[in-house]
């Protein structure tokens, strides 16, 4: 516990409170993490890469893109920003209000949906969609 | 592992932990979130509503171009590069990513050092941080001349097909790179705080008059951080839609 030694030395060298109530504070942690996290960033990176360098299409794509990418954003929140280690009030306080998100994913998809629709009936037959079913690509 | 918390009096009180900790902490009459600093707790809520700013435009972006009936350009080959006579798919964009990611890393290793109070190396890995950073915005600028002058693609409109893509391509990146500088330039500040042991010796800042700390560098961690998240999300739904 090297953090907790360092903080006695400060503690001692400023006995003040509001010096000393901060440094209790601090997120400090062996560099061996930091490095394995580093790397697996990398090799995630390289992955979603690779999924467009040889050409995966369709689900799979999908499914190995936003895997990947949501994997690498859980790392970085986890560990660099150190939230596996902070009180679950602050954890809940700050990662549930963006899953929020997601309903406006769901409405925007179903708007851009309509509009395509609209647009095929409204202006014209679409270059090659069939107006029913639109595909996205 | 119970956290103890310091009271005014200085005698550590056992914090509870799991979902009682969630009730205690935030129904107590001190602060709600124990055991951070108040800027480190600021910067996450501020963070949170750049969430929101990023999630925006990026659902913006989604809804624009799932109704969009014109053919959408394919970024795999919009950001190839031509290396050695041959065309690498989205080379570009996945150099920009690896320098973002190991901006990420010689940040937190600068967080690491800061907490050791070892001013050198803290100093050491922020400006390699803001270099990188740099790095990453000149390659965003070469980026976006190639796409100007080169494709002809405008905010409003391109040869390539919807116009869309210039639209929300320049929001986007725009908006990002524009957090990547604010980043460099603050980093820059706080290595220089560092370097001349301003937090050591808890001098207040020219701004705000707060006496310095090395929680500074943490915090500036948390916003760096914050933008190499960002990048995470435009690159998988920009770049590898």
């Amino acid at each position: 516990m090297a953090h907790a030694e360092g903080h006695h030395d400060h503690a001692a060298a400023h006995p003040h409170a509001p010096a000393g109530k901060h440094h209790v504070e601090g997120q400090q942690h062996p560099l061996g993490i930091y490095f394995k996290i580093w790397g697996l960033l990398f090799v995630l990176s390289a992955a979603s890469y690779a999924v467009d360098y040889y050409h995966v299409q369709g689900y799979l794509r999908w499914t190995l893109i936003l895997l990947f990418m949501m994997l690498k954003a859980g790392l970085i929140v986890a560990v660099f920003m150190h939230m596996v280690w902070e009180r679950l009030a602050m954890v809940y306080a700050i990662l549930v209000p963006p899953l929020l998100l997601l309903v406006f994913v769901a409405i925007g998809a179903f708007e851009a949906d309509y509009t395509f629709l609209t647009r095929g009936t409204f202006f014209g037959p679409p270059a090659q969609t069939a107006p029913a079913a639109p595909k996205h690509k | 592992m119970t956290q103890p918390a310091l009271a005014t009096a200085g005698q550590a009180v056992p914090l509870k932990e799991g979902l009682p900790g969630i009730v205690a902490d935030w129904s107590s009459d001190q602060r709600a979130f124990k055991n951070v600093p108040w800027g480190k707790a600021m910067m996450w809520i501020f963070l949170l509503s750049d969430t929101f700013i990023f999630g925006s435009f990026l659902i913006s972006y989604m809804t624009v171009r799932m109704s969009t009936q014109a053919p959408w350009p394919n970024p795999s080959e919009v950001f190839a590069l031509t290396i050695a006579g041959q065309s690498i798919p989205l080379i570009l964009i996945a150099i920009m990513t690896f320098v973002l990611i190991s901006s990420s890393g010689t940040m937190v290793l600068a967080v690491n050092y800061g907490y050791r109070k070892d001013r050198k190396m803290t100093f050491i890995f922020l400006i390699l941080t803001a270099i990188l950073g740099a790095t990453f915005v000149g390659m965003q600028a070469f980026e976006w001349s190639k796409l100007i002058m080169e494709e002809g693609i405008r905010p409003w409109g391109n040869p390539l097909g919807a116009a869309q893509f210039g639209a929300t391509f320049f929001m986007i990146t725009g908006f990002h790179g524009t957090h990547v500088s604010i980043g460099v330039i603050f980093l820059i500040i706080v290595a220089v705080k560092v370097l001349r042991g301003s937090l050591d010796e808890e001098r207040p800042g020219f701004l705000t008059g707060r006496r310095g700390n090395y929680e500074m560098v943490e915090t500036m961690g948390l916003y760096w951080h914050f933008v190499d998240l960002v990048w995470v999300f435009i690159f998988a739904v920009f770049y590898l839609w």
